[in-house]
């Protein structure tokens, strides 16, 4: 018997596509799970309209509700639900751990050139405040690029959304 | 779906949105590998990808009205259905004081359209807006970013000054008024959607290449 827990637990098991430290349950993409019977619904908001990780995504939620063998409906809701305010604790001392800034807390007014270019942001490598924005667009949509003055180490940044 | 179907000139303005999106980032991919130094590039690269993102959500909503997916509409129609404004099929990769000239021009009549559209009563149209101004705000921190570094710029106030009557043609005419202000300029007539830049057949042809080929092809 399929249970929305079992479905959970599944889905914390689905690496981001990525940045594969962290799962999509981490991510909180994941907003909401219902089980009836032999099916089983998954709603998932994208993080960035232009992610090109979307459809894996899509994909391998699907597969892991099939391996408890039940039939996916992965509905993709494509509105201001998702914040990286949303990204678990876990997932964010993970995304640390591997060299990745955490985002910045989401504020209403979004963020301003000002705000990034203060040095308010850590090194996730040396801990060190004195760091630069280097580029605000980085390898993927959701990442900006900085640089650490202090361990003259260049890093991504989650962009906050 | 919304329990009231959208009014027609709702899913019509959807609709040249997602073509003003999807040309302007094909026209600013053009940029990538030859922009003006890496990060750049790089930068470039992943707000085209942005738009193009954004220009696929639209035609999905769209698409929820008219039928079909996002990728016919993006590139099984023929070159006349295309809505989008004249300003987006301007070829101007090569000349990046024009490019960044049009990217901040754009992203500040675009922000004007997202606010509104962020109030419309379709309420997927009005989250889907709320989510791409979140995704914006980085586009226009780097369009700003680049408008005060070549301000100065003779190259770049021409450029303005050139594409200041297409830009006007993005925003319905009620709308253009606010970008005046925005952008410190007086109104004047507009480069108005419905006709194409001479350049439109051609990047037509090129962007629906893959679909002409094969129907229906998916990737």
């Amino acid at each position: 018997m399929v249970t929305a827990a079992k479905v959970w637990e599944a889905l914390a098991e689905v690496p981001d596509p990525e940045i594969p430290v962290i799962s999509l349950v981490d991510l909180g993409v994941v907003r909401e799970v219902e089980v009836d019977g032999e099916r089983v619904r998954v709603e998932f908001t994208p993080t960035f309209l232009g992610c090109p990780a979307q459809e894996v995504m899509r994909l391998q939620m699907a597969e892991a509700v099939r391996a408890l063998g039940a039939e996916p409906e992965i509905d993709v809701v494509l509105d201001d639900s998702w914040s990286t305010d949303r990204i678990t604790p876990e997932g964010r001392r993970k995304l640390e751990e591997s060299g990745f800034a955490p985002p910045h807390p989401r504020t209403a007014s979004g963020p301003t050139l000002v705000q990034l270019d203060a040095q308010a942001f850590r090194c996730p490598y040396c801990g060190s405040n004195e760091t630069r924005l280097e580029n605000l667009f980085g390898p993927t949509p959701c990442r900006s690029i900085r640089y650490c003055q202090s361990c003259r180490q260049p890093f991504e940044q989650f962009k906050t959304i | 779906m919304s329990a009231q179907a959208p009014a027609e000139a709702a899913v019509a303005a959807v609709l040249a949105f997602a073509d003003d999106e999807l040309v302007l980032g094909w026209r600013d991919s053009q940029w990538t590998g030859v922009a003006p130094f890496l990060e750049e590039d790089v930068a470039f690269s992943s707000i085209a990808q942005g738009e193009i993102g954004h220009a696929r959500a639209l035609y999905e909503l769209a698409a929820d009205v008219l039928g079909g997916d996002a990728d016919a509409l993006a590139f099984d129609r023929e070159a006349s259905e295309y809505r989008c404004a004249p300003f987006v099929e301007l070829p101007l990769a090569g000349d990046w004081a024009a490019t960044v000239a049009r990217h901040w021009l754009y992203e500040t009549a675009d922000s004007i359209r997202v606010a509104a559209l962020m109030e419309s009563d379709w309420p997927e149209l009005a989250g889907l807006a709320a989510k791409m101004d979140r995704e914006e705000a980085y586009h226009r921190m780097h369009a700003e970013m680049w408008a005060e570094k070549l301000g100065g710029d003779e190259r770049f106030a021409a450029a303005v000054d050139g594409l200041w009557p297409y830009a006007l043609g993005v925003l319905e005419p009620g709308r253009r008024g606010r970008l005046a202000e925005l952008a410190g300029r007086e109104e004047v007539d507009a480069v108005e959607r419905g006709a194409h830049e001479d350049g439109f057949v051609a990047l037509h042809e090129e962007m629906t290449m893959v679909r002409r080929s094969i129907p229906g092809a998916a990737w």
